[in-house]
């Protein structure tokens, strides 16, 4: 099996699809002649034409609402959020058209917008955000967000496959600091199961995107103390693993929740809320969450390693819930 | 001053035969006006005897815009009507008494009682559902047109919107990648001279609407919105070069809008001289005198298509009356899609 850097993996997995299936094309900024800013469809205009892999305007609702007319034409359309912090140009678009058409008047809308989330080399409050609870709370949308580079292919191939609009943040701090083995033919990864990424006994650490390498580090260090930490990777938070969190926090009794974007509403709330309804009486110790603090994402690296949650705050977190 | 081409009323009947119409086809336009009115009169009885939650919008005024331009669409092409546009489903075919269920948010209607009034679409039919955010559907009309594009077929996607939606970016987005690639989109501003209680000069400050397609590399054409067969030859001239591989076209439809925003708006803010002058040319008057003047459409005639629209309206009212109210059991059916969903027209 080739090893993959996470980035290859994304373009492999929307090469294979582009390759299978002729409705399938790529529509973004800078996608084409440029091969995208971060150069996931390099060669991609090369092998596809100008007419699948489009040069688009500055010009988001465009490219949105592009892709949901295109969509109930038949077609499967990709699109290249150049940054996921610039989706807010195009907020109006999914959460008016794109996730509401099927449910009031029928017409499914099979869309996937790739959005390079997330934060840690000081791209500051306009890219380096991560969106994802405010579109999970969205009827009709589905997130996505993969931490592994076979992940990223299966998944973004279930989400070409898949007939509603599907976000998929790709995280860019993965793009070349991870690589791993990824599978040469086309597969699929479900959309809505989690992963179990460490298998543990005493605390749930429950995360998805970069934040689960973060979340192993410390799982790793928590060993030496003797605590067993199982780490479960969402992979996407909606559909969200309810049944996989609920089976691990009935087997360790004590969960700690960990996310990139900011806390007060972040996606771990949902989780912690569920959790309490619904798993109240197997707990021995109050639900935890780490997550940003409330603020925008700052530029400065003492200030940047300040917001996003770090390897010893979770330690910390986890050795408190241990002793509890 | 100007940019826009400002189009000449039909000079004769020659030319709206050259155009594409018989005189079967001239009758079968009356009557899709005469239906476009009758089922919003009706819709104002039903909000009346209290049959219609919400609102009530209609398109009184914009009978031969919209009817005009529908005519003019190829079977195997497709639209995104507005709320004033109600001449654009009759003219598809979507049948009355569906509407009416769905004004009543019966059971039957295209939504299933999920949305009211002119929010709904017969996919079949070539048509897209509307959202409250009326520019928000360009963009989508431009991307069935780059769909169209892409797959090389000769059809054409036309995309409404009012002069008040010409404010918003969606509109500037839509038409800025339509033009840089010329795709086969109409977009047909439905300018009805107020949006809400905004008047004209308030929302754009160019002289017509369509004096900004030429910032957008294409053209832009003004058109007396009341003259079906003038609005019917401009669209058909736009929808032909599209299809042509020619790119969009702005046709901008002069009206005025006859009736409030809504039911409960009564327009105070327009001038009532304004009402008065515009009255003078009702599309469905006009149309009727020119029919007589230049097809000899008899009294017998006149008579047969409109007893057959009260008799389609009437039937269609009592099978709406008779359509049940939607279960809320169900309510949480459709939120996401499934793969069945995706045996449309579309997406075969």
């Amino acid at each position: 099996m080739p090893e993959l850097t996470y980035l290859q993996a994304i373009s492999d997995g929307l090469r294979t699809e582009m390759r299978r299936d002729k409705r399938v094309f790529l529509i973004g900024e800078d996608v084409g002649v440029y091969g995208g800013a971060f150069k996931v469809s390099l060669g991609f205009q090369e092998e596809f034409g100008p007419w699948r892999v489009i040069d688009a305007p500055l010009a988001e609702t465009a490219i949105l609402g592009a892709c949901t007319g295109a969509s109930m034409m038949g077609m499967r359309p990709v699109a290249e959020m150049q940054f996921a912090d610039f989706v807010s140009c195009a907020w109006d678009h999914l959460v008016t058209v794109a996730a509401k058409q099927r449910w009031r008047a029928g017409t499914p809308v099979p869309i996937v917008v790739r959005l390079p989330s997330g934060g840690g080399f000081s791209g500051g409050p306009f890219h380096s955000q991560n969106p994802e609870s405010s579109f999970a709370h969205i009827p009709g949308l589905k997130c996505v967000c993969p931490a592994t580079p076979e992940d990223a292919k299966g998944l973004l191939i279930s989400a070409i496959e898949d007939p509603n609009p599907v976000l998929f943040f790709e995280h860019k701090h993965l793009y070349r600091r991870i690589k791993s083995e990824v599978p040469e033919e086309r597969y699929t990864v479900p959309i809505g199961k989690a992963r179990t990424h460490r298998i543990g006994r005493d605390i749930s650490l429950i995360t998805w995107g970069a934040m689960v390498y973060t979340a192993e580090e410390a799982a790793q260090q928590l060993e030496n103390d003797g605590v067993s930490v199982e780490v479960i990777d969402l992979r996407s938070v909606m559909p969200w693993d309810k049944a996989a969190v609920l089976d691990s926090v009935r087997k360790t009794s004590k969960v700690l929740i960990l996310h990139e974007d900011t806390r007060t509403g972040g996606f771990g709330a949902e989780i912690a809320a569920t959790i309490a309804e619904e798993a109240f009486e197997d707990l021995d110790a109050p639900v935890q969450r780490i997550a940003a603090p409330d603020t925008p994402v700052p530029f400065s690296p003492p200030l940047e390693k300040a917001y996003i949650p770090q390897v010893d705050d979770v330690v910390a977190g986890l050795r408190n819930l241990a002793e509890y | 001053m100007a940019v826009a081409r400002e189009a000449e009323p039909v000079g004769s009947l020659h030319e709206v035969r050259e155009a594409g119409l018989d005189r079967e086809d001239l009758l079968g336009v009356y009557r899709n006006m005469l239906i476009t009115r009758g089922v919003e009169e009706r819709g104002h009885i039903l909000y009346r005897q209290g049959k219609i939650p919400g609102s009530f919008y209609t398109g009184r005024g914009n009978e031969a815009a919209s009817v005009g331009v529908a005519t003019a669409m190829g079977k195997e092409d497709v639209g995104t009507p507005l709320h004033r546009d109600m001449g654009v489903h009759i003219t598809r075919g979507v049948e009355p008494w569906r509407i009416f269920a769905q004004y009543m948010g019966r059971a039957d209607g295209p939504t299933r009682g999920r949305d009211g009034n002119v929010h709904m679409a017969d996919a079949q039919l070539g048509l897209i559902a509307m959202v409250s955010h009326l520019p928000a559907m360009l963009p989508v009309a431009v991307g069935a047109a780059l769909a169209f594009r892409i797959r090389e077929e000769a059809r054409v996607a036309l995309a409404w919107f009012g002069e008040g939606s010409s404010a918003r970016g969606d509109t500037h987005e839509g038409m800025t990648f339509a033009g840089t690639r010329k795709l086969p989109v109409i977009f047909v501003c439905d300018n009805n001279q107020w949006a809400y209680s905004t008047p004209t000069h308030l929302e754009y400050a160019t002289e017509h609407v369509a004096d900004r397609a030429q910032a957008y590399g294409f053209e832009g054409v003004v058109v007396d919105g009341t003259d079906v067969l003038a609005v019917y030859r401009e669209a058909k001239r736009a929808i032909d070069k599209a299809r042509a591989g020619g790119g969009p076209t702005l046709l901008e439809c002069l009206t005025l809008r006859m009736e409030g925003h809504a039911v409960h708006d009564d327009a105070f803010y327009v001038p009532k001289v304004m009402f008065e002058r515009w009255a003078e040319s009702d599309p469905l008057e006009r149309f009727r005198t020119w029919l007589r003047d230049n097809v000899d459409m008899t009294d017998d005639e006149e008579d047969e298509i409109s007893t057959g629209v009260k008799k389609l309206l009437n039937d269609a009212l009592k099978r709406a009356e008779d359509s049940p109210l939607p279960e809320p059991h169900d309510l949480l059916d459709g939120v996401y899609a499934s793969n069945e969903d995706l045996d449309t027209p579309h997406h075969k």
